[in-house]
This record gives C-alpha cells, sequence and structure tokens, in this order.
C-alpha cells in the first residue's frame, strides 16, 4: 500500500510541469502521431488533429550566467510562446508554433546566444560532463573546458546530421568515479598510483567508512608509533579507482604528474537492436594538456574517421566494433593493442575469445 | 573561511604541479601553486557593509562604491589583456584560449558575468590556477538547510585567501518541472532568485537531472533556499537518499511514448519527498523514466530503478504507409536497414507489406525508429521494471535487469502497484544492504534469487538471459530438513497482486 501524499510545510515536491508545458505540448499531450527532420537541428512533431510543434535544438555550455538564461528566455517569448525545454544532454530545444518563426529564431540563436542548432539525426550532440575544476572536490582533470575544447573539434558533426552512420553520445568524466556514465566515446581520467596518506589527516575520516569502502580490501588500520591508529593501503591490491578519496580527502589519489585520460568505445543505453552495452578500453595514456587537450582530439578525430568509413547507418560505434571485431579496430585506428586491454576483473573471462572464431 | 574541512595537507601532494606539455610527463614543468596574499584582493565589501556604511557614513560610502568600481573597471581591462594595475590582476590567461572556437564559451559568459558579480571573476581565477597546475583547489563537505538532510553541495576554496569572494561556493541542487520543460516565467523567476543571492551561475542541468545553482555563500545559501520554497521550488537529492528523477520528453512530445513519463516522475517524487530530502538509505537510489525502449533518459545505466516504456500484443503496422515508404527508399534499404537489423529476426517484407511474428518482438524499438510512420507500438502500453543499474565503483558496472516484465502505468492504483514494490524493495536492501551498498551491489553479493524471495516477486524467465550452467544449487526444497517435514525457511513474502500481474502477462 502506498503511502498517502504527505509534505511537510516545505516539502514542496516537484514543480507542476503541466505548467511549464508549450501550450501545444498540453493540448496535445499523449496525441502525438509523428514527427520529420526537416533539416539539422529542426524537428517537427505533428498531432493527431493536424497540429504541428516544431523544435530548434542549439548546443549549450550547460554552465550558464543568469544573463545567459535571460536572453534564451527572451528569444523564446519572441518565437516560441514563452516556452522551452532542455535534453538530457543540456541541449535547450526551442519549441515552436509557427513554421516562420524557424529561420529568425535560429538567426537569434546563432548570434545574440552564440550557439550553435543541431545535434538531431546521426550526429554527434553536446558531451554529457560534470564540474571538474569548476565545482568539484574530487577531480584530476577539468570538464566543462575540455568539453569546450572537443566540441569546438567536433563542431561539424554537431551542426549536420547525415555525416555519421548513426548518433555518437560522448561523455567526459574527471576522475575514476566515471559521473559522465556510458557513452559511445566516453574520455575518463586515470590514476597511476595508490592513494597517499598524510597521517595525520586521518583524523578528520570515519576509519571503518574508509576501510569498508574499499573494493580490494587493500585499505586496513595501524598503530602507528605513537600508538594512534590510522591507515595503510597495500599497494599490490590497491587498483587505483579513488572510492576511498571521496569517502576521506587525506586518501589522496589524484597526481598532477601521472594521471592521464583513456578513451572508451561502444557504451549505449537504449535497448534497440542487440540491447545496451559497456563502453570498452580503446587508447590509454593520453596526456591531461591543459587547456585543450589536443592528444585527447585527435584520438577521437580519428576513431570517428575510421567510424565514417566503415560503419554501416544505423550501426552505433559499439555495434560497428562488434561486427568488424576489436582486431580489426585496432589495425585501421592504429592505436596499440596492450596487455592494458585485456580485463582482469572477476567478469574478465566473458570477454575472452572463447571460440576459434578469428579474423585472418 | 568557514565550517568546511580545514585544508587538508598540501604538503601530501607529491609535487603536483604540472605536466611539461613539451616533455609529456617529465618532471620538469613541475609548478608549485601560487598563494597569494589577502591584500592582493582586499577592499571588496560585502553589500551589506556598504549598506551599513550609507547608513554611518555617506561619505565614506561614496569612496568606497568608488573603489569598487575603480576595482571593476580594472577587471574588465584584465579581460581585454591590459590590466590597470598588478595588484588587481586575475590571471585567466590559459582559459583565455577557451574563448575562441565555434561552440559557445563558459568561460566568456562568466566574463560578462563577473563584471557585476566579483565572486565569478575569482572562480576564473581558481579555475586558470588548476589549468597551470593541473590541481583541483575545492573542498567538499555537508551543509543542510533546516529540515533537509541533503540537496547543497557545500565547496569551500582552498585559494580562499587569493580569493576571498569565493571562500564560501556551494551548488544547490532544486528539483525541475519533469521532462526539464519551463515556461520563461519559471526560468526567469529562477534566474531573479539566485541573482539576488549569489553569484548567479546556473546550470541546466546536472547529470541526476537537478537544476543546479551555482555560487552562493553559507548564509546566502539559507536564504536563497527559503525564498526558493517560498515560491514553490524544493532542494533535490544528494547523499544516500532517493535522487531526484528524471525522465524523457514523454507524452508532452513524442509518439513513441508508451507510458505518461512525466506524471509518473512527479507522482514518485512527491509520494517520497520525505526520502528524498532525508537520507535514511544504505546509499542512494535513483528512478529515470523513459517513454520507449530508446531510453533517452538514460535510465539503464544511469538509474536503480529504470521505468521503460513497452507494449503487449500486436505492433500496428499501416500497410499503405509501409508501402509508401519501400516505393520511396528501395526494397535494399528497408531489408539491410530494418529486416535485418530485427535482433530476434521477427519482421519481414513481402510484396512491400510487413509482417511480424509479434510473439518473438523483444519491443526494441528499431524498426518503429526507421519506419516511424508506417510501424507504431501496439495498443496495450505499459512498462518493464529494472533494478540494479550503475557506472563501475566499486563492483564494476552493473547494467539494470528485468524485475517486472510488464506493469500496466496508466491508472493511480497501477501507480500503487509501483510504489509498493518499491517500498519492499527498499524495506528489504534497506534492512540487510552494507553502507554505501547500491542496490544492484546488493543483488550481486546476494544473488537474485534471494532478492527476488525478499522483496516478494517470483522468478520469471524474461529476468535472464540464460539459466545458470553452474550446477552447485542449493534446493530447499530437496535439502534433508525439508524432506522429513520440516517448514523450511522460504522468507515466504509473496505479493498477490504482482503475481496476478504477471500471470496475465504470459
Amino acid at each position: 500500500m502506498a503511502r498517502a501524499k504527505k509534505m511537510a510545510p516545505r516539502d514542496n515536491g516537484a514543480p507542476d510541469y503541466k505548467k511549464n508545458l508549450h501550450p501545444l505540448m498540453a493540448k496535445n499531450y499523449g496525441k502525438w502521431s509523428y514527427h520529420e527532420k526537416l533539416r539539422p537541428g529542426v524537428l517537427v512533431h505533428g498531432a493527431e488533429n493536424g497540429d504541428r510543434l516544431y523544435t530548434v535544438r542549439a548546443g549549450s555550455p550547460r554552465t550558464l550566467s543568469v544573463d545567459k538564461v535571460r536572453q534564451i528566455c527572451d528569444i523564446a517569448d519572441k518565437y516560441c510562446q514563452g516556452h522551452l525545454r532542455f535534453t538530457s544532454r543540456a541541449n535547450v530545444e526551442f519549441l515552436l508554433a509557427n513554421e516562420a518563426d524557424i529561420d529568425p529564431l535560429i538567426k537569434e540563436v546563432n548570434e545574440t546566444l552564440g550557439f550553435p542548432v543541431g545535434g538531431t539525426g546521426h550526429s554527434i550532440s553536446n558531451i554529457v560532463h560534470t564540474q571538474g575544476w569548476l565545482h568539484c572536490n574530487l577531480p584530476g582533470t577539468d570538464a566543462a573546458g575540455s568539453v569546450k575544447a572537443l566540441m569546438d573539434l567536433l563542431y561539424e558533426e554537431f551542426v549536420t546530421d547525415d555525416s555519421l552512420p548513426a548518433r555518437v553520445k560522448i561523455s567526459a568524466s574527471c576522475c575514476q568515479i566515471n559521473c559522465g556514465g556510458q557513452a559511445d566515446i566516453s574520455i575518463n581520467l586515470q590514476h597511476h598510483h595508490p592513494p597517499r596518506i598524510k597521517p595525520e589527516g586521518v583524523g578528520v575520516c570515519e576509519l571503518p567508512k574508509v576501510v569498508a569502502i574499499c573494493p580490494v580490501a587493500a585499505i586496513r588500520p595501524r598503530q602507528d608509533e605513537t600508538g594512534k591508529t590510522t591507515l595503510e593501503v597495500v599497494d599490490e591490491k590497491c587498483m587505483y579507482c579513488g572510492a576511498c578519496h571521496g569517502q576521506c580527502p587525506t586518501m589522496e589519489i589524484r597526481d598532477a604528474k601521472t594521471d592521464t585520460l583513456s578513451i572508451w568505445l561502444g557504451g549505449k543505453t537504449a535497448s534497440t537492436r542487440k540491447g545496451p552495452s559497456f563502453m570498452r578500453l580503446a587508447v590509454w595514456g593520453l596526456p591531461n594538456n591543459t587547456p585543450r587537450w589536443p592528444e585527447v582530439g585527435a584520438a577521437v578525430r580519428k576513431i570517428l574517421d575510421v567510424y565514417k568509413q566503415t560503419g554501416r547507418p544505423y550501426e552505433r560505434i559499439g555495434e560497428w566494433v562488434d561486427r568488424i571485431g576489436w582486431k580489426r579496430f585496432f589495425e585501421l585506428t592504429g592505436f596499440p593493442f596492450t596487455k592494458y586491454h585485456i580485463d582482469d576483473s572477476p567478469l574478465a573471462r566473458s570477454t575472452f575469445n572463447t571460440s576459434s572464431h578469428v579474423r585472418l | 573561511m568557514g565550517g568546511g574541512f580545514r585544508r587538508v595537507y598540501p604538503e601530501n601532494r607529491p609535487d603536483h604541479g604540472g605536466i611539461n606539455k613539451d616533455e609529456g610527463l617529465g618532471e620538469s614543468g613541475a609548478r608549485r601553486p601560487h598563494v597569494a596574499s589577502l591584500q592582493q584582493f582586499g577592499g571588496l565589501l560585502e553589500s551589506k557593509r556598504v549598506y551599513l556604511h550609507l547608513l554611518v557614513n555617506p561619505y565614506s560610502c561614496a569612496i568606497n562604491f568608488a573603489f569598487r568600481y575603480i576595482k571593476r573597471i580594472g577587471w574588465q581591462n584584465q579581460m581585454k589583456g591590459s590590466g590597470m594595475s598588478s595588484e588587481n590582476k586575475i590571471n585567466t590567461s590559459m582559459i583565455d584560449d577557451l574563448e575562441s572556437g565555434p561552440w559557445p564559451s563558459f568561460v566568456k559568459d562568466l566574463k560578462s558575468l563577473a563584471t557585476k558579480k566579483p565572486a565569478v571573476g575569482q572562480l576564473l581565477g581558481q579555475l586558470n590556477q588548476s589549468y597551470e597546475d593541473r590541481w583541483n583547489y575545492w573542498q567538499g563537505t555537508v551543509l543542510n538547510v533546516d529540515g533537509y538532510g541533503g540537496g547543497v553541495i557545500a565547496r569551500y576554496s582552498e585559494l580562499a585567501e587569493k580569493y576571498p569572494d569565493i571562500a564560501q561556493f556551494h551548488t544547490i541542487r532544486i528539483i525541475p518541472p519533469a521532462g526539464w520543460v519551463y515556461s520563461t516565467a519559471t526560468l526567469r523567476e529562477l534566474c531573479d532568485i539566485w541573482e539576488k543571492h549569489s553569484a548567479g551561475i546556473i546550470q541546466l542541468h546536472g547529470m541526476t537531472g537537478d537544476i543546479l545553482l551555482l555560487g552562493s555563500d553559507n548564509k546566502s545559501t539559507f536564504d536563497a533556499a527559503e525564498e526558493l520554497m517560498e515560491h514553490g521550488w524544493d532542494l533535490g537529492g544528494s547523499g544516500a537518499a532517493l535522487r531526484t528523477l528524471a525522465c524523457c520528453v514523454g507524452q508532452a512530445r513524442c509518439e513513441m511514448a508508451l507510458i505518461d513519463t512525466m506524471a509518473i516522475q512527479t507522482h514518485i517524487t512527491n509520494t517520497y519527498i520525505s526520502e528524498l530530502h532525508r537520507p535514511e538509505f544504505p546509499y542512494k537510489y535513483k528512478f529515470k523514466i523513459s517513454g520507449c525502449a530508446n531510453d533517452c533518459a538514460c535510465a539503464m545505466q544511469r538509474s536503480d530503478m529504470p521505468i521503460i516504456g513497452t507494449w503487449r500484443g500486436p505492433m500496428q503496422i499501416d500497410q499503405a504507409e509501409v508501402g509508401k515508404f519501400v516505393d520511396g527508399h528501395g526494397a535494399d534499404f528497408v531489408i539491410d536497414n530494418v529486416i535485418t537489423r530485427c535482433p530476434t529476426n521477427c519482421i519481414s517484407l513481402k510484396d512491400n507489406q510487413i509482417e511480424v511474428d509479434d510473439d518473438n518482438c523483444v519491443r526494441c524499438m528499431h524498426c518503429i525508429n526507421v519506419m516511424h510512420k508506417a510501424l507504431k507500438p501496439g495498443k496495450d502500453r505499459g512498462a518493464t521494471i529494472l533494478i540494479g543499474g550503475k557506472r563501475t565503483l566499486k563492483i564494476g558496472d552493473t547494467m539494470s535487469s528485468v524485475l517486472v516484465p510488464f506493469m500496466k502505468l496508466q491508472t493511480e492504483e497501477d501507480w500503487e502497484k509501483l510504489t509498493d514494490l518499491v517500498e519492499r524493495i527498499w524495506e528489504f536492501w534497506g534492512e540487510h544492504a552494507l553502507e554505501h551498498e547500491r542496490v544492484g551491489e546488493f543483488i550481486n553479493r546476494i544473488g537474485l534469487g534471494a532478492f527476488l524471495d525478499g522483496v516478494g516477486l517470483e522468478p520469471h524467465p524474461e529476468m535472464i538471459t540464460a539459466p545458470r550452467s553452474n550446477p552447485y544449487i542449493k534446493f530447499e526444497e530437496l535439502a534433508p530438513g525439508m524432506l522429513e517435514g520440516e517448514s523450511g525457511h522460504d522468507p515466504a513474502v509473496v505479493n498477490e497482486e504482482v503475481e496476478s500481474m504477471e500471470s496475465t502477462n504470459s
């Protein structure tokens, strides 16, 4: 039996989405019958009663000043009957009742906001990312800046919708917690040594929690010379994940000298075709080079070039590599295949080739 | 600086300078972070102090305003690369590079904001320092609004001496309208409240789906939260709590949406608003709701409990539209991109007509995506409920897996079946999970069979891709004790509603 809706005086709950719907959304809620892609970044949705709602999708940097949000509102007031929405990838979607407003709206979005229109169809949509150095307490690299640098390089793929076999979703993560999550292409920071403990700092942390959070039981309590309890890390067991760092800031896992970036391929959340998949390590050891991470950009570009040449329509990156095989992937891209690409987790055997199928 | 961890052991960082770009990972480029003195950015006054001056001493106040104005001009000049005096320079030389290029630049936007919000300039200064040192300068800790156990992400700058206005620079998470739909009035209200109390940065949206408001200090966080709540807004989740929900645009603008994602999200949010605000779980719990298998809310991998729209019975086929599609694209296109891409080979093309073996269709949506005017989902609609998705820490990625193959979610009574199941899961997981153990990790540890017993669900073949191959099994019914008449130890938590629902599905 679900409990009755009961709110404490200030537990307001979610804002009422109905008050925020575009009038045509409210009128045709649940009564849509088709959609068409009019051009890159522009969609039309048709309702059963013949109403047509136009959507112009624009890429945003996600981190916005209140003034930029007001500029977005000004445009939506002028052309969109005062309504808009955002996508899960930080794109702004302007919703229009009138087809004639599309061109002037795009002009203002481009010129006033400086936002490109695109991200629909077989494009590279906006990169999902987290806070990085702008506002996180754990990152080894930046997010907003590296995303800006990479989207500058991938701009053409954002503003067109037919340059790729299928849509490509990219994520960026600043530590090995990987808040950016699974994606067709994911750029993740890697740590390369166990956390370095400053014994005096251990006192601010709850030691049993720090010990318990280690996935490989590499952290254990130890008495120091003065009899005080501190922690130690068994280096051979530690896999440099940084779980303890989130629990206790003294377990410093980051290292500006040694942290690197790696690129993972083939994550997919949709259950379309063979279903969702996890991403796999493709390229490792790229330098954390501020302010534009050119080595990462070059590697992503290389992957996309080969994908464009050999991918088939509607074949996401993971499905493409599944079909051509990782051997061919490494041949075509020129990235080295190393022993580090071979999984050594408890599930590793499920990734071995347990057949005589080989591409010779 | 207030409240948080004191700066934790900078000495512990082994030469955390930076990587010399020319020499790869060599050590020669290592730099030490600079720590500037308070004087470098002294003189900036809090607005309330200025107000007090106005009351006490209008003359001194005027001088102070003039001083602030000069500071601001100095900042603007620095933005143009010609700082007025070395004293008030904020170095943004590295991130200035991110102002160029075709993609919109957050640096450019924030510099513009910095002309009226000095804290934002200091934020950029600290960010630039991070770019130079490849090091982070935020400490994180907890700050709670009265009556709430989460929703504020507190950050304290380690460079507060140099950048005093960002000594406390927090994020407030705010629950957005479902599907991230806004009227401009809604957004403007948010901007006005936030600008009044903070540095005025908004992120639309965070990875969980919250509206993120950046740039308040300890006091203004409370003031802003109070004013936001007076206007009907509410704080999002953080910590070991129900987290803010996310859903796709759903039936508001998509013909594919098989459930009312926005209504379900709002219902779950409001039903469990206390669990969202006051952490009482072993660890976080996330719902994401997608109207169909395309999963635009990224529920499968990003939520503990994905709710994915689906249907029973035959798919709808408009053969006239099929004919048009085949004529327009050619039969080869349909065979290459629709027929052969079906994961269960249940679709075929004969004489420009589509046939579907509906019993073998797994509702993956691919054919419907490609031929969306000719093919449509069936009419008997509901959702598949899954469990346990999360990213990699600590046991490796867990993909969500099927828990209830089909559940109707149209009426409030249907929703009650869902919330009933949710509460059984929370009770069992809350009772038996380790601290910091997500529900997917918990299932890995105890086994899906034991989990089903614990939450009172019958096993269903759709929960697996194949039965076990490992032969070492503890059959409760065949254990000597039970054969001799003992009652056994099965948890006997069975929900008859779910059972009957399952049987209608089969």
